[in-house]
């Protein structure tokens, strides 16, 4: 549906967004992630030709966004980071106005009622938009991008500005979009991606570090584990045990201390679950366990370590965090995925 | 294209912006008119829309300042652009909202020569000899003429303000640019006086919109001016067309 071509958006001799190719199929709901300045809006606003690229290519739906930008703008609805929003208007005369600026074909009356109701802003389309609360802003917004029922819908950060009750709904309504349109939605909020994407992709200073189904990245996620464990014991001794034991990769004393208690923090191997047998290890030694507690390593670690190594700052802290290891696996594969695509290329070409 | 026309017309409405417009060039014009003919005691207009032309520089920035620079400044243009509609739509459909506010305005304030037909009527009608003063009244021609001519000017004053307005988006550095640009080509005839060169001379009379005004003003229709303020608001609004062109490239 959506194609993006060695894009590239340069202002002077700065590159907002270097060289970044990939593709959205139809029905997708890719999640566009990155720090503030990665390139994200100005991808997004090239992408629905309110910019125009350096060099590279764009198209929605087999239409060139350049080169036929007309015929391209009409498949398109877009949430810009500010909602493009008429404070002088009423919601109604707002929406109409969109309606007519769309060329929308369908029943006036009937498309903007389901889309007002779909967004949940029934009540208050009589009111002048500048008299509306700020979520409200959003939602009206976004009903204006779903105007004329376009096949792809661009969403830049949606859910800003909203309350936890509306995010939900809005997630809910984007992943129902999900069904029948192709959307791509900017973010830098993880749990968002997570809940909604079918896709990640993460792009820091202009360039993708990782492109990869969701479902792949939460499985490497959850495939190592990590817990704290708190071990009434002489802490030199438990620490060695806790090294040696198979099944554990890595053990860490920490510097929090209960009575005769100390803290460790233990990474266990992929798919082996350790806590019984530990407790029976700790058992026998007449070590008692008095605390274990999971850390779950979530979407926020990765993130954060796929942008920092990409960007190569950080440098590995003796041990390689599991972290490391997942955003590199996810890295990896992006950089596989790509340098196939360009293997492919003068496949087709030829 | 049609809906941004409709949205400028609907816009000037719903603010108080439209109003001021067609209060002040009202109560403007009918005030000269009152003090040019009647006061005076004289049918003649000309001097009427000279001063009408003048009393521009600050109508002209009422109705052309916020055009561009508020969209963008309230990054409203970003629905514009991102919409199936072309710069150049864009860019006509808001210049024609504003040349049709104005010449709405003009038209309407052509109720002040009744006052003048009405008073030759009476006196036609008091004079025993009607065949000597059947001539006696504003002459149509030139009322006409000077009508043309003054929508002219302003559609050509219009692009200017469309132009300055797609530049900034501050509207009162809009407004205040505008006003000294067509104060500066109001004005610039007046130079011709002092300077001898033949060419500078000439180089100004081209720039000088009153120049070309002054054939309007005898009621007779002059191309050669037609086609000179028509070129003068083709090239201010090609010239914003450009600018936003240029921004999408920037």
């Amino acid at each position: 549906m959506i194609k993006i071509d060695h894009l590239i958006k340069r202002y002077g001799a700065n590159y907002a967004v270097d060289d970044i190719s990939f593709s959205v199929g139809e029905g997708e709901i890719v999640g566009f992630l990155g720090p503030n300045g990665a390139g994200k809006s100005t991808t997004m606003n090239i992408l629905t030709g309110y910019l125009s690229a350096t060099s590279g290519t764009v198209t929605v739906g087999g239409l060139d966004v350049l080169e036929n930008p007309l015929e391209a703008k009409k498949l398109i609805g877009f949430l810009p980071e500010q909602p493009p929003l008429y404070l002088d208007m009423t919601v109604d005369e707002y929406l109409n106005f969109g309606y007519d600026l769309k060329n929308c074909t369908l029943n006036r009356e009937k498309h903007l009622a389901e889309i007002c109701e779909v967004v949940k802003i029934t009540d208050v389309r009589k009111r002048v938009i500048r008299n509306l609360s700020k979520g409200y802003r959003q939602r009206v917004g976004i009903a204006q991008a779903l105007i004329g029922n376009p096949k792809v819908i661009i969403f830049d950060e949606p859910t800003v500005g909203l309350d936890p009750k509306q995010i939900i709904e809005i997630r809910n309504l984007i992943r129902n979009l999900g069904r029948d349109h192709t959307v791509i939605l900017s973010t830098h909020i993880l749990q968002e991606v997570q809940a909604v994407c079918d896709r990640i992709v993460i792009i820091n200073k202009g360039k993708i570090v990782a492109d990869e189904l969701t479902e792949n990245i939460t499985r490497a996620v959850e495939s190592k584990r990590r817990f704290n464990v708190k071990i009434a014991g002489p802490q030199r001794e438990v620490l060695a045990m806790l090294k040696s034991k198979p099944g554990i990769v890595y053990a860490e004393a920490l510097a929090e201390r209960d009575g005769d208690a100390y803290t460790y923090m233990i990474e266990s191997e992929v798919g082996v679950d350790i806590r019984k047998n530990l407790f029976y290890t700790l058992a026998e030694k007449n070590w008692p366990m008095i605390g274990l507690e999971a850390l779950g390593m979530s979407l926020e670690d990765i993130f954060i370590t796929i942008v920092d190594t990409s960007e190569e700052k950080k440098k590995t802290r003796g041990r390689v965090s599991v972290e490391k290891k997942v955003a590199q696996s996810v890295m990896q594969s992006t950089a596989e995925k790509q340098s196939r695509t360009e293997e492919d290329k003068p496949d087709t070409e030829a | 294209m049609f809906a941004i026309y409709k949205k400028e017309m609907r816009s000037y409405f719903i603010n108080a912006i439209g109003y001021v417009y067609i209060a002040v060039f009202l109560a403007i014009s009918a005030f000269v008119c009152c003090f040019t003919t009647l006061q005076m005691q004289s049918y003649e207009v000309s001097l009427y829309f000279t001063i009408m032309i003048c009393a521009l520089v600050v109508l002209i920035p009422l109705l052309t300042m916020k055009l561009f620079s508020e969209e963008r400044k309230l990054r409203t243009e970003q629905l514009l652009l991102t919409a199936p509609v072309t710069i150049t739509g864009m860019v006509m459909a808001k210049f024609l909202a504003a040349f049709t506010m104005f010449a709405g305005t003009v038209l309407v304030s052509c109720i002040n020569f009744y006052p003048l037909y009405k008073l030759a009527d009476e006196a036609r009608a008091a004079d025993e000899y009607a065949e000597i003063t059947s001539k006696l009244g504003p002459n149509t021609a030139i009322i006409v003429g000077n009508l043309v001519g003054v929508l002219l000017i302003g559609m050509a004053f219009i692009s200017v303000g469309v132009f300055i307005s797609a530049l900034t988006e501050n509207q009162l550095v809009a407004a205040v640019s505008t006003m000294a640009i067509i104060l500066a080509m109001i004005l610039v005839g007046a130079l011709n006086s002092i300077i001898d060169n033949y060419v500078v001379r000439f180089i100004i009379s081209w720039f000088s919109v009153l120049d070309r005004f002054a054939n309007f003003g005898y009621g007779i229709f002059d191309f050669n001016a037609l086609v000179y303020y028509l070129s003068i608001s083709a090239v201010f609004v090609f010239l914003t067309i450009r600018v936003y062109e240029k921004r999408r490239w920037g």
